[in-house]
């Protein structure tokens, strides 16, 4: 039977994906490209990942207030993460996704796990969110 | 749990002073369910990043809320911009870029926002004063308001900052409190010398690891035996606030709420002590550059944006030289330091040296380095950190002084003699 983490639904929603995470905090002005959804860090584990799309995992963001607008933009070109779970309620990532509500009508899940949530969904593949914060995992 | 409310708070979430408080309250009200605030409070002043143009996105909000006829309720600096407003033509920028990050500029300058144009808001006179509320965005302006003025401020992201000064109202939560000030890691300096400590190299280096270490936690430094000046600990800061999520940090002895160890961890044990080597210095040092060899394209100066005292740092070590003809010497300030500067006779020597201005926005913020610039030098370490990522660069950290004399030589050279012994 396929594994169940439950998350605390921040800003809540459906997504499935493949599961993109590392355990170092990142900022997305100067991290994230919004035309294409790359991570731009050269100094993050994910420098050179494609985000867009992906369950994207991080323990939260650090650096630049620009990091809402960044995440804003990706989600109305459509190169956002599909959700973005962190182990702390990150307000840079929340606000971006409540603005995207108010502006375009496209919110991303925001999930808030914890430390073992989180080592759990980083070792896996691929993994589904429902409305209500319960995370399947699909592929190990 | 839900928030409560004033009758005002509610008024406005209602709609009755307008669309756009209706539309600032309600984000405002979100986030503060998000992080179970009890109550909104009031700020009395407020620094905007949300003007740097990035897109579609972030223009259409100002739009949107300039539209409804948002207006700020507290006075607000605003950070800087996506263009050079009056010279972006003398570099690359493409001309609908400029065309929309000025229209982003004029969508804040509506909203009755005070035209700082700069990162720096602190070298501007709405610096704010030890104990006031205020609503900043701007990572390094965050850190140094918190930190070095005693000011209070939440981390505050793009988009929300604007909410604030347009309700004056923000989540009573985070740094707001007291009891969120508290430092949480202790970082001691072991055995650095104090010619190190008295070197602006030292500052930016130092913030670059400990943003590194701290993460998300509140750092305390134990050890200095120099009193920094304010630019070093901007450097500090903006280095910190890059390299990780610092937006407050004590050095005991010197900051407004750390006199003692007990008093900046408000008599708290830390959670955790870590010791700093001279070794650990060099290793961060050694990890600003991401260049290889000696070749250089352009050396950079001003993030966060130059003040009057770098400019007349760097003024007398331009005397009599010329920037060598491969390479582009940029000083990037605000409207008024630049202003300030050339009233005081600085700019002169930075012009005959074939140096260039550009203010209101910096290289991260506004396309304007021509394509063959690819190896960068830079005493900035905010500049070191996001250069690779964002312009496609290598960097090269060094002091003001490599930083001259390389530009003079055309590749970078390095007085490494400070920090070999």
């Amino acid at each position: 039977m396929a594994e169940i983490i439950l998350g605390k639904p921040v800003i809540s929603g459906k997504a499935e994906g493949v599961v993109l995470s590392s355990d170092e905090p990142l900022s997305f002005w100067g991290g994230y490209d919004h035309q294409t959804g790359e991570i731009t860090d050269r100094r993050h584990p994910l420098s050179g990942k494609i985000a867009s799309g992906k369950i994207l995992l991080l323990p939260f963001t650090k650096g630049s207030s620009t990091t809402t607008a960044v995440l804003l933009e990706s989600i109305r070109a459509g190169t956002a993460p599909a959700a973005i779970l962190t182990k702390s309620v990150d307000s840079f990532l929340v606000l971006a996704s409540v603005v995207a509500e108010k502006m375009y009508s496209k919110p991303i899940p925001i999930i808030r796990l914890s430390e073992e949530g989180f080592r759990k969904l980083a070792a896996a593949d691929r993994v589904q969110i429902d409305e209500d914060g319960r995370i399947t995992i699909l592929g190990q | 749990m839900s928030v409560n409310l004033t009758p005002d708070d509610d008024a406005m979430l209602k709609g009755d002073h307008g669309p756009a408080v209706e539309m600032a309250m309600s984000i405002i009200v979100q986030m503060a369910e998000v992080f179970s605030a009890e109550r909104l409070m009031d700020i009395s002043a407020a620094h905007i990043d949300s003007t740097i143009y990035i897109g579609e996105a972030g223009l259409e909000f100002a739009e949107r809320l300039a539209d409804l006829g948002a207006k700020v309720k507290v006075p607000s600096s605003v950070n800087v911009s996506g263009v050079d407003e009056n010279h972006w033509q003398e570099w690359p920028v493409p001309p609908d870029w400029a065309a929309n990050a000025s229209r982003q500029m004029h969508a804040y300058l509506e909203m009755d926002c005070i035209p700082t144009w700069t990162c720096a808001p602190y070298q501007t006179e709405l610096r704010p004063k030890f104990g006031q509320q205020i609503a900043w965005g701007e990572s390094n302006a965050i850190v140094f308001a918190n930190s070095v003025i005693g000011a209070r401020t939440e981390r505050y992201p793009d988009l929300l900052d604007i909410c604030c000064a347009i309700t004056g109202r923000v989540p009573a939560v985070g740094l707001h409190l007291t009891e969120n000030r508290a430092g949480q890691v202790l970082f001691r300096l072991i055995d650095i010398p104090p010619d190190i400590q008295g070197s602006d190299a030292f500052y930016p280096v130092l913030g670059h690891l400990l943003g590194k270490i701290s993460r998300d936690r509140i750092p305390v430094i134990e050890g200095m035996v120099v009193t920094p000046e304010e630019d070093q600990y901007k450097a500090f800061g903006a280095a910190a606030a890059s390299s990780g999520t610092v937006a407050l940090f004590h050095m005991v002895g010197l900051t407004p709420e750390a006199p003692t160890l007990a008093k900046a961890l408000q008599g708290h044990r830390p959670q955790e002590i870590i010791d700093i080597t001279f070794q650990d210095l060099i290793d961060a040092r050694n990890e600003l550059t991401t260049s290889v060899g000696d070749e250089l394209d352009m050396v950079v100066l001003g993030s966060p944006h130059f003040s009057i005292a770098e400019f007349s740092k760097l003024a007398p070590l331009l005397q009599e030289k010329r920037v060598h003809k491969r390479v582009s010497f940029l000083v990037t300030s605000s409207r008024a330091m630049v202003h300030l500067a050339k009233k005081a006779g600085l700019l002169a020597s930075l012009e005959e040296f074939g140096g260039r201005i550009t203010v209101d926005t910096c290289i991260l913020a506004t396309p304007m380095l021509p394509p063959n610039v690819k190896k960068l030098m830079t005493n900035s370490a905010k500049y070191a950190y996001y250069a690779p990522g964002m312009l496609n660069t290598k960097v090269t950290f060094g002091t003001l002084e490599d930083c001259v004399r390389s530009a003079v030589t055309g590749k970078v050279v390095q007085d490494d003699r400070l920090w070999r012994r």
